[in-house]
């Protein structure tokens, strides 16, 4: 058997699966009929319709023909990588991570920190130029959020700021 | 004619030079507070509620209503220039409104979405003010298996919306509405695929979603193509306004985006986004001029339409909150805290106690509207020139503002670890050309469905043949179908595909 569409064809399993998954795990609460639904009814009925049309999807991956075969195409790695990486460096810095006791650095650090993992998804990265970008949005930022809006943000880290 | 007598009431209250001033700053902070992504209306009126406490209650809520409006055109530029929906009602804005940005068109795109909506304002105006007691009536009418169906009258709607295939699309909207339960359920307080964590028994954030889905996506999308054929903006701007041809393609859009917005938002609950999203589904609907961009591509109408749509609707959604008491979301709901503040309480009595308030109250609506325009327009060329700062650095600062914004809706380092999940996510749609936006319709309707579905059978004691047995939910729901129909149709399939055809 020859996936006619990839695209479609992914899509179509990505939605089997999320659709088990939520009904599944809807069963695990009380499901209730029509007249008293419980709180696992609707979900349940909503995992079984998307099961059904990703195999629906997944069919006319398999049947339809398409051109060019739909192609995923080459994932974007580095980007992903990076720009995931970044935010969640931000996170890390930003609010510290107190269930293994690592103290918060404070939102500058978090945003210096931000830019140049950021920056490394893209195809140059000048330290130079990166390094102004970097001071730039950390100033406004700070003076915006923290200076204007007045938000509970903790702009220096812990040690410092006690 | 008593409605003109009580315009000018209420214009006699509002219009001051005080007011006036009122009115321009609650507008300026509201645009330069929504303009920054994450931020919507709702955080921008809690954070500057405070600033109206010392005012007098006219002028502290014309303060509001023009911090209200800047905040919402605020969220509209940013889905426009970068493609990040600040709030659900702007997720369709982004479609075609991006897509002109990216063509160098952002400029008659911000003054399709300003001057559509003013007009939509003025139009919601007229309309609350001439017919808010009838109107009450009309959504008096509506019980629970009326939601339900005008719901799923709004998703088939949705299905119209994705450009691709409509099976994903429906896939799209029911991964949408499952991820609306996410959370604690209203009814028996169970915490629904929570996993145990605390977080997330409130369910899962609209920005979070918005931010990941199409900010993170479209970042990672945008670097993963290689410089040469990436060309992420035009490099030229053309032009700051719209053209006359722009003006005749959006003309209609507007009027009806205005009488789709005003009727829609009367309802309690999701009016101003129903209003958007069925627009959207109408514009597309509707013939084409010879020599129109197709629908996904930047068509102006795709952003006239919805913006006048929702605008208009957060006009008419004052009507349940101004005669019945009853806030129609959660912006509204601020507005009855700020009023109760004021020694007002909303309700119908408002109109006859104090009608000078009540009519100023409208008045400062429409005043609201107007210096939102009288702001922004001059605004535009300002926003444009953001466009023109190289890629390299817009993006690093797209990234910080979405994870800043997501931080800041909770103060919560959690909602960046689900940002960064629905940034994968993502990008995994646009890998698998699976179209985002009826996921966040499915995603604001989810909990609402369920309510309205549970409450009909529990009226009906089960029996599911209630929503066809009541008029106006078997009329909504065979409009419904009739749509589904159309778009199933061959040959409009056909037609569909022709005008779509996938990147």
């Amino acid at each position: 058997m020859r996936i006619k569409s990839q695209k479609d064809f992914f899509s179509g399993l990505l939605f089997i699966v999320v659709g088990v998954a939520f009904a599944w795990g809807a069963t695990n609460y009380k499901v209730g009929d029509a007249a008293r639904m419980g709180p696992g009814y609707f979900p349940l009925l909503l995992g079984v319709l998307m099961a059904i049309v990703g195999i629906a999807v997944t069919f006319a991956a398999l049947t339809v023909e398409t051109e060019d075969g739909d192609k995923v195409g080459k994932f974007a790695w580095k980007p992903l990588f990076f720009i995931i990486l970044s935010n969640l460096v931000f996170g890390l810095l930003l609010g510290g991570l107190p269930s293994i006791g690592l103290p918060y650095m404070g939102m500058i650090a978090a945003i210096i920190a931000l830019t140049f993992i950021a920056a490394l998804a893209g195809e140059e990265f000048k330290f130079k130029e990166v390094l102004i970008l970097a001071i730039i949005l950390a100033v406004s930022c700070y003076s915006t959020f923290i200076w204007a809006l007045k938000l509970q943000f903790p702009a220096w880290p812990a040690f410092i700021a006690g | 004619m008593d409605l003109i007598n009580n315009l000018s009431i209420g214009f006699g209250v509002a219009f001051t030079p005080i007011n006036l001033l009122y009115a321009f700053v609650g507008c300026l902070l509201g645009t330069l507070i929504g303009v920054l992504p994450g931020i919507g209306p709702l955080a921008t009126i809690a954070m500057l509620l405070p600033a109206t406490y010392a005012l007098p209650p006219v002028s502290a809520l014309i303060m509001l209503a023009g911090i209200y409006y800047g905040a919402q055109y605020g969220g509209s530029t940013t889905a426009i220039l970068v493609n990040l929906p600040g709030e659900a009602s702007s997720v369709v804005t982004v479609i075609d409104g991006y897509q002109m940005a990216r063509q160098g068109r952002a400029g008659p795109a911000l003054a399709a979405a300003g001057l559509g909506s003013f007009f939509a304002g003025c139009v919601g105006t007229l309309v609350l003010a001439g017919f808010a007691v009838p109107l009450t009536e009309v959504a008096f009418k509506f019980g629970p298996a009326e939601y339900f169906s005008l719901m799923v009258l709004g998703l088939i709607g949705a299905i119209v919306l994705a450009s691709g295939s409509i099976l994903k699309a429906v896939g799209m909207i029911l991964l949408g509405l499952l991820m609306g339960l996410v959370g604690t359920d209203v009814n028996s307080g169970v915490a629904r695929f929570s996993f145990d964590i605390p977080e997330l028994t409130d369910g899962i954030g609209f920005i979070v979603i918005g931010m990941g889905v199409f900010g993170y996506g479209e970042i990672i999308s945008n670097l993963g193509k290689h410089e040469s054929e990436r060309k992420v903006f035009a490099a030229e701007v053309k032009g700051l306004m719209p053209t006359r041809e722009d003006f005749r393609n959006m003309a209609p859009a507007v009027l009806r985006g205005t009488v789709l917005g005003s009727m829609l938002g009367i309802l309690p609950g999701g009016g101003a986004t129903m209003a958007a999203f069925a627009a959207y589904t109408i514009e597309k609907k509707a013939k084409m001029r010879p020599g129109e961009i197709p629908f996904g591509k930047g068509n102006i109408r795709g952003v006239a339409g919805p913006e006048s749509a929702n605008n208009a609707a957060s006009q008419t959604s004052f009507i349940p909150l101004l005669t019945l008491g009853i806030p129609p979301n959660a912006v509204m709901a601020l507005m009855v805290g700020a009023m109760t503040i004021h020694n007002i309480q909303p309700g119908p009595q408002v109109m006859t106690s104090n009608p000078e308030l009540f009519w100023g109250l409208i008045a400062s609506m429409w005043i609201g509207n107007a210096m939102l325009i009288v702001l922004n327009l001059p605004l535009i060329g300002i926003w444009i020139k953001l466009l023109t700062v190289p890629y390299r650095w817009l993006f690093p600062a797209i990234v910080l503002f979405c994870a800043i914004g997501v931080y800041s809706t909770n103060n919560n380092t959690f909602d960046i670890w689900m940002v960064a999940i629905f940034g994968v996510l993502g990008y995994l749609f646009i890998k698998l050309g699976i179209e985002p936006a009826p996921l966040l319709l499915g995603y604001v309707l989810g909990p609402m469905m369920e309510e309205n579905l549970r409450r009909a059978l529990l009226l009906s004691r089960g029996d599911w043949s209630v929503f066809v047995t009541r008029g106006l939910s078997a009329s909504l729901l065979a409009v419904a179908v009739l749509l589904l129909v159309i778009v199933l149709l061959p040959s409009v399939k056909r037609k569909r595909e022709e005008a779509f055809v996938e990147e």
